[in-house]
């Protein structure tokens, strides 16, 4: 008898999690089928469930409208950017926390510490005056300079630096006649690779998908990124949306099969600062 | 130069400024390799929030000059409706949408953890995956599902012998029913990823003991995960009421681009509130950075609520020490 209610329990379990599996999957899976409908189809009722024939002239529409292979450069160039830079001064920040001895180090760090329970939000609009003051509006400079180097990041790579990285190691190669920037590409960063990793998707994938600032800094179409694009193609009538929809599986596949064929490394990177090592 | 130094009588205050630069120098390397945050600080954030707070007690426009008005901005603030209903459908999102990533994440990694089921890896891959995904993307296929006369959601209402539900259109009141469900969709996978984290975290020896004692699956739940969990469900909440207080890109994207929240301002954040005042639409800069300073205030106040509520007791502490590192 027990042998049964555990098996029907465990039934239930599974119909619960699979259950909320197909809600996650199906807005998803609808983007895919509709980016191959034609527009008369989408707007047919009941909807179409399965994959139609039309993804060719989808495209062609949708190069019509906007310059995706534009927008994605400018995605890609705004996110490298940004995350080699943040990845270069965290590390460094972090580095020089974990492992110098400098006076003011405990009150400095007490002071990087403070600065992460600030909500930018207090700032927001002096920002974007400074922004529009220092001629940075449409240009991806004010979008990759101002928060490249966060405090987080550097909190994070302080503690990584904390459990990894043995002072002796600098005071060997130093023997060894290695100048500072030497150690530090050359012996430091190597054992930093993990940490560089998780830092590097947590803020590739919020930049890739950031909407707001773009929104607020560029103006004209051929400096769009892919969220700016996409919303673009958006007005209030003579939506075409197969091409809408075959324009967001562009913005979205990406990082979706970079998640997929890594999914670990991204879940642990993105909850980084959640969970303590 | 230095010479000269040497003949003046060196005082105390020269002396500091010495040993002040001495030590600079000295440990230069490591001041350089701080040096960025710190500088990049002070520019981009540092000083527009301080400014302002200042800026928020002027009327300007961006182009005149700077008028001096007190605190008639924070007054303006409170008498506006329309701000108070973007306060108002801001908290109502947020709260309601708290109840499912909240107990829905909880009970999803209790699941995952129970042992009973296995492909741990591959739920916890599919529920991750909006997390991944662009905002503005999500609004629009959520758009489309949600639509009156074609959208999936419609269809399965009429499946279930419903009428058709104008969600994003009728007086704009529903169109929250869809951010709500927006927000629920994309934040459930991130909670549930955190909390199993934690689950796992936890001592089995705790598991073993409760189930000597004839503990039910239930009362493990409630009266050892989530106790030992506190920290970790304070660190989410506070991620989550801060996006709600972010809330735009979704309200933004199903009102078609509208910067008043649509019909009835039905999807007006407080987030949309203050981009429409300045930069976007307005120039009331003086008057948006007050609307700034209260939005921090709301998100500082919040916050600390949380962590009184969740503050833990001598003897929780004493628990919390089975937890073995995560």
């Amino acid at each position: 008898m027990r042998h049964h209610k555990l098996t029907a329990k465990i039934v239930i379990l599974y119909i619960i999690l699979i259950l909320v599996a197909i809600i996650m999957i199906l807005p998803f899976y609808m983007m895919f089928v509709m980016s191959t409908l034609k527009t008369n189809e989408i707007y047919s009722f009941p909807p179409h469930l399965w994959f139609g024939t039309n993804l060719a002239a989808n495209w062609a529409n949708m190069l019509k409208q906007v310059d995706i292979v534009r927008a994605f450069g400018n995605s890609l160039f705004v996110t490298c950017s940004y995350t080699f830079l943040c990845l270069l001064f965290c590390s460094m920040g972090g580095y020089a926390f974990a492992t110098y001895d400098f006076p003011g180090k405990k009150q400095l760090f007490t002071v990087l510490l403070t600065t992460m329970m600030i909500p930018f939000t207090a700032g927001i609009i002096p920002w974007f005056i400074m922004m529009s003051k220092f001629g940075w509006l449409n240009t991806f400079r004010a979008l990759i300079i101002p928060s490249c180097a966060n405090a987080f990041g550097i909190f994070w790579m302080r503690q990584y630096c904390q459990n990894n990285v043995p002072i002796s190691l600098r005071e060997a190669a130093k023997i060894d006649g290695c100048s500072e920037w030497t150690i530090f590409f050359r012996v430091i960063a190597p054992i930093l690779i993990p940490a560089y990793s998780a830092l590097g998707i947590m803020q590739f994938v919020n930049t890739w998908n950031d909407f707001m600032q773009p929104l607020m800094i560029l103006r004209t179409p051929q400096m769009f990124t892919l969220p700016l694009a996409l919303k673009s193609m958006v007005s209030d009538r003579g939506n075409d949306y197969g091409a809408i929809m075959l324009a967001s599986t562009c913005a979205v596949l990406p990082l979706l099969v970079a998640f997929l064929c890594a999914s670990k490394f991204f879940m642990s990177g993105l909850t980084a600062g959640a969970v303590k090592e | 130069m230095s010479s000269v130094k040497t003949a003046v009588p060196v005082t105390n205050n020269n002396r500091n400024q010495n040993a002040f630069l001495k030590a600079l120098y000295k440990y230069r390397v490591a001041y350089v390799y701080i040096a960025p945050f710190f500088i990049l600080f002070a520019i981009f954030n540092l000083y527009p929030i301080v400014a302002g707070f200042g800026l928020s007690f002027f009327r300007w426009d961006g182009m005149s000059k700077l008028h001096f008005i007190g605190i008639e901005n924070y007054l303006n603030l409170f008498k506006d409706v329309l701000f108070w209903k973007a306060t108002g459908n801001t908290l109502l999102i947020g709260i309601i949408a708290h109840i499912p990533i909240l107990l829905g994440g909880l009970a999803l990694a209790h699941i995952l953890n129970s042992k009973l089921v296995r492909g741990e890896n591959i739920f916890k891959t599919i529920y991750f995956m909006p997390m991944v995904t662009s905002s503005v993307a999500i609004s629009i296929i959520f758009m489309q599902l949600f639509s009156n006369n074609y959208g999936l959601i419609n269809w399965f209402v009429s499946v279930f012998g419903g009428e058709k539900v104008n969600w994003l259109g009728g007086d704009g009141s529903l169109i929250k029913v869809a951010v709500i469900v927006m927000f629920a969709w994309k934040w459930i996978g991130w909670n549930m990823v955190i909390y199993l984290a934690g689950m796992q975290g936890i001592s089995q020896d705790i598991y073993e003991a409760a189930e000597i004692d004839g503990a039910s699956s239930g009362q493990t739940l409630f009266r050892i995960t989530i106790p030992l969990l506190k920290p970790i469900i304070l660190f989410t909440l506070v991620q989550s009421t801060i996006g709600m207080f972010n809330l735009f890109t979704e309200p933004f994207i199903l009102t078609n681009s509208s910067w008043t929240g649509g019909i009835n301002n039905g999807g007006l954040t407080v987030m949309m509130y203050l981009l429409n005042k300045a930069p976007q639409g307005g120039n009331a800069y003086g008057y948006a950075s007050a609307v700034a300073y209260i939005i921090t205030l709301f998100i500082v106040v919040i916050s600390t609520i949380f962590n009184k509520v969740f503050e833990e007791k001598d003897d929780e502490q004493k628990m919390a020490k089975g937890r073995k590192k995560a």
